[in-house]
């Protein structure tokens, strides 16, 4: 740190500058924006500053029974995603990772090909699908739909974890007689566990947001907290519902990603001694 | 008790053939070292013997019984490898207790092996301690109580030491070696190092291109090489090509008559079996350079065909650059195609002086 500013000490950076100021723009100004809404009552043009704050907003939004009834509709779909996705997908991982099997290259790749796939296109063929089968407008469709989406997450960040965790360290616990399966969860998932709990946390961040897939299956008995919102940007004028549900649901998100970044960073550092 | 029996092991990898027919018994207690230069399947034969490679034919006996297809967990072998792999999520106490309770131990009689694990090694106390918390050599200790603890009736060594400084090296082979034999467990221990090799082995097994060139006490290995690989590998060695002809090995500064079929040979000459003696002779070699190890000096010496000798020295003597010299050798091997065509000479005297310097 204290070498880039030295080098840096003759001339200004003006690129780095530009970025800083292109970044502010892009990112914090609409949430600033947002915000700035989520506490305001009053707010006409041409003001550049809201002509009355409150929490007016808050009280309407938080005793309406609807939004309480899709917060904890997404929280249990979010989870039940979650846990199967991790259910499935960390075995194919650990498969991926360490085993050789024909077509195991293919199989990977078909996983990334269904992921380059206009999403959109994809989800009306499953839709179809799913009103034959009586999936449309239930818990379960949704949550079927939610897991094809996690699917490359899991695949892919635990893949990497499991391939960084030292072949020695599973031969030496082989070694003093434990089996594959022992191995597994006594030093393989410990040893990549920090990179997949960040994963897991990922999908179940991106699952709570997930709109797309829970609209068109969902709709109309299930509303999640996303199509909810959408739902009240679209059909009223008051922006500040919006804005408030977006607090809402930018905390709980920010707090789990600063949270997965303390583990990960905890637990490179670690291994970075243990090697 | 426990003997190790293989039988013409083989091991290829798609093109490469890591290991072609090995064979070995190793006897109870006894240590021995594969030694060989890098790439000729040292590892891929301990790994076998651990289970962790399947040998594409050949068979592995451990007291009589074929292991040869058992996996690593039931096998009686202890493995300590190069990286140490020790469990960075677990501490000391539980990297050398998680054998023991999968064993399913009661909990006193896990703490007081692993006390008595950690005694052995000399890191008693240090059972709360986080893995990266040691040093090199710790952790290398804490891999070896974790492998010894569970009483493997074969102990294989997988370079242990490499990642370590020389002294801590030299420290750990003695106490590995010291280990070894209170307990008297039979042992494999794999190096590059000759070094290592020389002074830990009961016996060693040089290893090329997957084949064994030779398998004899460090002495023997020392003092009568069956090849002229295994001749170049240990200790030092000159070698000098020329034609036998009529019974007579003729080189221009070493002729020597031997009873050997006439044919190209390499004569092998230790530096501590030539002597140096002043010449004034016109076409006698000269000193290219004196090297002083304290102990002795290496005298570099120059033929008048270009060929370069080492000559091992009394501490005393003065050699300058650029004297000429006459050389006499005091004891010498014949190769021929890598096999031994005929030795002779007095056994050299300095035995002490060999292990220590000839191989520094
Ligand atoms: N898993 C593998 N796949 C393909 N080839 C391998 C594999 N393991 C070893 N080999 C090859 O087998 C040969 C012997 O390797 P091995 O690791 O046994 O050598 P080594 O004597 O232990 O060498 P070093 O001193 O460098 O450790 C080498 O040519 C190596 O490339
Ligand atoms: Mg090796």
């Amino acid at each position: 740190m204290i070498r880039s500013y030295s080098s840096t000490s003759g001339r200004f950076d003006w690129m780095g500058l530009a970025f800083a100021i292109l970044l502010v723009i892009v990112i914090a100004v609409p949430l600033l924006v947002v915000f700035t809404w989520a506490f305001t009552e009053v707010w006409r043009y041409p003001s550049v500053i809201p002509q009355k704050f409150g929490l007016r907003f808050w009280d309407q939004t938080l005793s309406r029974a609807d939004v309480w009834e899709a917060l904890f509709i997404s929280l249990r779909l979010s989870a039940t995603v979650t846990a199967l996705s991790a259910l499935i997908c960390l075995p194919a991982a650990y498969a991926f990772a360490r085993m050789k099997f024909p077509g195991r290259d293919l199989f990977f790749l078909s996983f990334l090909a269904s992921h380059a796939f206009p999403k959109f296109g994809l989800l009306v063929a499953i839709a179809a699908i799913f009103l034959q089968l009586n999936l449309i407008a239930t818990f379960w469709g949704v949550v079927l739909i939610q897991l094809v989406g996690t699917l490359m997450l899991m695949i892919w960040i635990p893949v990497a974890a499991f391939q960084a965790v030292d072949r020695r360290m599973e031969e030496a616990a082989r070694d003093v007689g434990a089996g594959p399966l022992r191995v597994f969860w006594s030093i393989t998932l410990p040893q990549a566990g920090p990179t997949i709990f960040a994963a897991v946390l990922l999908t179940f961040v991106s699952t709570f947001y997930e709109t797309e897939g829970a609209w068109l299956i969902g709709a109309p008995q299930i509303r999640t907290m996303p199509v909810l919102m959408i739902n009240f940007i679209n059909n009223q004028v008051v922006v500040q519902y919006g804005a408030v549900l977006s607090v809402i649901l930018w905390v709980p998100s920010f707090i789990a990603l600063i949270f997965a970044r303390r583990v990960i960073g905890t637990g490179s550092f670690a291994k970075g001694f243990g090697a | 008790m426990a003997r190790l029996k293989i039988e013409s092991l083989r091991k290829s990898f798609a093109a490469t053939t890591a290991v072609d027919d090995f064979s070995l018994d190793v006897g109870d207690g006894e240590l021995v070292c594969l030694l060989g230069p890098s790439g000729s399947g040292k590892s891929t034969i301990l790994r076998m013997i651990g289970g962790f490679e399947q040998p594409t034919s050949g068979m592995i006996r451990i007291d009589g019984q074929d292991v040869t297809r058992l996996s690593p967990e039931r096998r009686p072998t202890g493995m300590v490898f190069q990286s140490h792999a020790l469990w960075s999520h677990m501490n000391v106490f539980n990297n050398i207790a998680f054998g023991l309770k999968l064993r399913s131990l009661s909990r006193g009689e896990i703490q007081r092996k692993v006390d008595q694990a950690l005694e052995l090694v000399g890191l008693a106390g240090y059972g709360h301690r986080q893995t990266f918390q040691l040093s090199g050599g710790q952790q290398q200790r804490v891999a070896l109580a974790r492998s010894l603890v569970l009483e493997p009736k074969i102990l294989l060594l997988d370079e242990p030491f490499a990642s370590l400084d020389q002294h801590l090296r030299e420290r750990l082979r003695e106490e590995v070696r010291d280990i070894q034999q209170r307990l008297g467990i039979t042992t494999l221990f794999v190096t590059h190092g000759q070094d290592e090799a020389l002074a830990m082995a009961d016996r060693i097994v040089v290893l090329r291109n997957g084949q064994c060139e030779q398998v004899d006490a460090p002495d023997v290995l020392y003092r009568n090489p069956q090849t002229e690989f295994v001749a170049g590998f240990i200790g030092q060695m000159n070698f000098l090509s020329a034609n036998v002809e009529g019974g007579r090995f003729r080189h221009p500064d070493f002729t020597l008559d031997v009873e050997v079929q006439d044919g190209p040979a390499v004569l092998a000459l230790r530096p501590e079996a030539l002597r140096l003696e002043p010449s004034d002779s016109p076409d006698a070699a000269g000193v290219t350079r004196a090297t002083d190890f304290g102990s002795h000096i290496m005298v570099d010496v120059e033929l008048r065909d270009g060929a370069r000798l080492k000559v091992m020295t009394a501490p005393d003597a003065r050699w300058q650059k650029g004297q000429t010299v006459r050389l006499a050798a005091s004891a010498f091997a014949l190769y021929r195609q890598n096999r031994l065509l005929a030795r002779g000479g007095l056994p050299v005297e300095t035995v002490e002086g060999r292990s220590r310097h000839a191989l520094a």
